[in-house]
């Protein structure tokens, strides 16, 4: 059953990708809409075929993977620096009730505001560079995992806390045995969405100024009226982004093997 | 020397809210708890038992009174004690085995060492060869095994039992009251047992306490236990000595539970 799934899943792939190409190319089809233009629905919809000797052209010659590349690094760096200062945080102020009194209503404020439109503002301050791109990255994770790590703090439960105590836990032991791993567990929950925004947080940032990236692929071939290419791009971006989400699952598989899925308890 | 000693033990709650007053869980609890005995605290559900053993553990500060252990008042958290949750206490995202070991590890024992008394633990308690499992793949039974062992393997003098078994099938509950009792015997602690059940009490003790009704819970009656050793709680069930002693105790603890219950039904109803 579930390669029949696999097999009927590539079928309609493939015809969207036919329906899509049949409806673009000039002259196939009497023209729908554009009476006036055969050429026109190329023009604005992109022909999956061009597509494809794009894409082809950019992996055998291979100009694609320093784009590749260079958005791959911001994604990561985004990740991990903005996981590791939500999890700072994170714990901090879930075990801090004033600090998390003071600074609740400027958390709040801070994740309402838009951070996109932070984004020139980090190129003023980090450069056309990684920089600025793996800054936007980082205003993305961090509220997620913050988030995600201070639920986790609190949610943590009194009994265990009060079963380590009575194990001899100091309060230092108490944050690496019992907090920690709590908390971890709560920002591998949160790892397919973090690592989605950092993703979203580098092609966003390479899009609107970089000189190296997918997104300034894109960017380009917008500014030359591309449409295959812009396209082209974006087809990369998403295999790129389910190659990302893929290996996201495996670390998830193998890091949270203590933790029990639905209706998957093993009983003995 | 006692290992235990409640002198007019006091706990009041101050409530949350305006307008309601505070709580007094227990009032002028006085009681001992001689070095090696085996002690069963019964009462009606919501009497305040843990609180209890909670002050008794050092987690919980009285109002009023003393608490001293071998002696000494206690200050902060009980070192001399073992103390088994009611719920579940384990850590989910350790193996059995590092359970079991984990307050050895808080204490600084090296590595190798931890694990040699952790895996030795778990087949005292018949877990070997569950080390590597995490609890949830463990049954209900086998989790409360790896607690005991998780206490037990610090070798606490004194040892505190918050209705263990409460969640447990009969069948399993009283195969583990066997075990402890085994383990109880081998190594003779303190231990102060919280149950709702009056034959579990009776089965495992040298004396059983009744609670009165809360709130102001105060101990209304000891019983002293005189029972033979060794004994195997399924079939100490059905001696005439059992029965008799049941009956005394049941009929000392109804009038409190009934007023329990009505005081229950009133909060509900109220």
């Amino acid at each position: 059953m579930r390669r029949r799934i696999w097999v009927w899943q590539l079928v309609l792939l493939v015809a969207i990708f036919v329906a899509w190409q049949v409806l673009t190319q000039p002259g196939l089809l009497p023209p729908i809409f554009w009476h006036d233009n055969p050429e026109r629905a190329a023009f604005f919809f992109g022909e999956p075929v061009k597509m494809f000797r794009v894409i082809w052209q950019w992996f055998t010659e291979g100009t694609i993977y320093a784009h590749l590349w260079v958005t791959l690094e911001e994604t990561v760096l985004a990740f991990v620096i903005g996981s590791a200062l939500g999890l700072a945080v994170g714990l901090w102020l879930g075990l801090s009730p004033t600090a998390s009194a003071l600074f609740d209503p400027f958390i709040t404020a801070a994740n309402a505001m838009p951070r996109v439109v932070l984004a020139p503002i980090f190129m003023v301050w980090f450069g056309l560079d990684i920089g600025s791109k793996v800054a936007l990255g980082v205003t993305l994770v961090f509220f997620i995992v913050f988030f995600n790590v201070y639920q986790g703090v609190k949610e943590v439960s009194p009994v265990v806390v009060s079963n380590s105590v009575m194990l001899g836990a100091n309060r230092r032991q108490l944050l690496r045995s019992v907090y920690l791993p709590s908390a971890t567990s709560w920002v591998f929950s949160s790892l397919h969405t973090s690592v989605g925004m950092a993703f979203v947080g580098a092609v966003v940032g390479e899009y609107l100024g970089s000189a190296r990236g997918v997104g300034y692929l894109i960017a380009q071939a917008e500014g030359a009226f591309d449409i295959n290419t812009v396209f082209a791009g974006i087809l990369v971006l998403t295999a790129f982004a389910l190659v990302l989400d893929f290996a996201v699952g495996a670390a998830e598989r193998r890091l949270l093997v203590w933790r029990p899925t639905q209706g998957e308890t093993e009983q003995l | 020397m006692a290992a235990v000693e409640f002198e007019r033990i006091t706990c009041t709650f101050a409530a949350r809210g305006k307008g309601s007053g505070s709580y007094t869980a227990v009032k002028d609890v006085t009681l001992t708890i001689a070095d090696g005995e085996f002690v069963s605290v019964v009462g009606p559900t919501g009497c305040g038992k843990s609180t209890l053993l909670n002050v008794a553990a050092g987690l919980l500060r009285p109002s009023s009174g003393s608490l001293r252990v071998f002696g000494e008042p206690l200050q902060g958290v009980n070192r001399r004690a073992g103390y088994m949750f009611q719920s579940e206490a384990l850590m989910p995202w350790r193996s059995a085995l590092g359970n079991v070991t984990a307050g050895l590890e808080f204490r600084g024992v090296a590595r190798d060492e931890a694990r040699r008394r952790g895996m030795e633990w778990l087949e005292r308690v018949g877990l070997a060869g569950f080390e590597n499992r995490y609890p949830h793949q463990l049954s209900g039974g086998m989790r409360k095994r790896v607690s005991l062992a998780q206490m037990l393997i610090l070798d606490p003098q004194i040892v505190l039992m918050d209705e263990p078994f409460s969640a447990l099938d009969v069948q399993t509950r009283q195969l583990m009251e066997n075990e402890l009792l085994e383990l109880w015997s081998a190594n003779r602690k303190s231990v102060i047992f919280i149950t709702h059940d009056l034959e579990e009490a009776i089965s495992l003790s040298d004396r059983v306490v009744v609670l009165s009704a809360g709130p102001a819970t105060h101990p209304i009656g000891e019983f002293a236990i005189d029972l033979p050793r060794p004994r195997d709680v399924s079939e100490i069930r059905m001696t005439p000595r059992f029965i008799e002693l049941h009956d005394r105790i049941w009929h000392s603890m109804k009038e409190e539970v009934l007023k329990g219950y009505a005081q229950t039904r009133n909060r509900v109803s109220g």
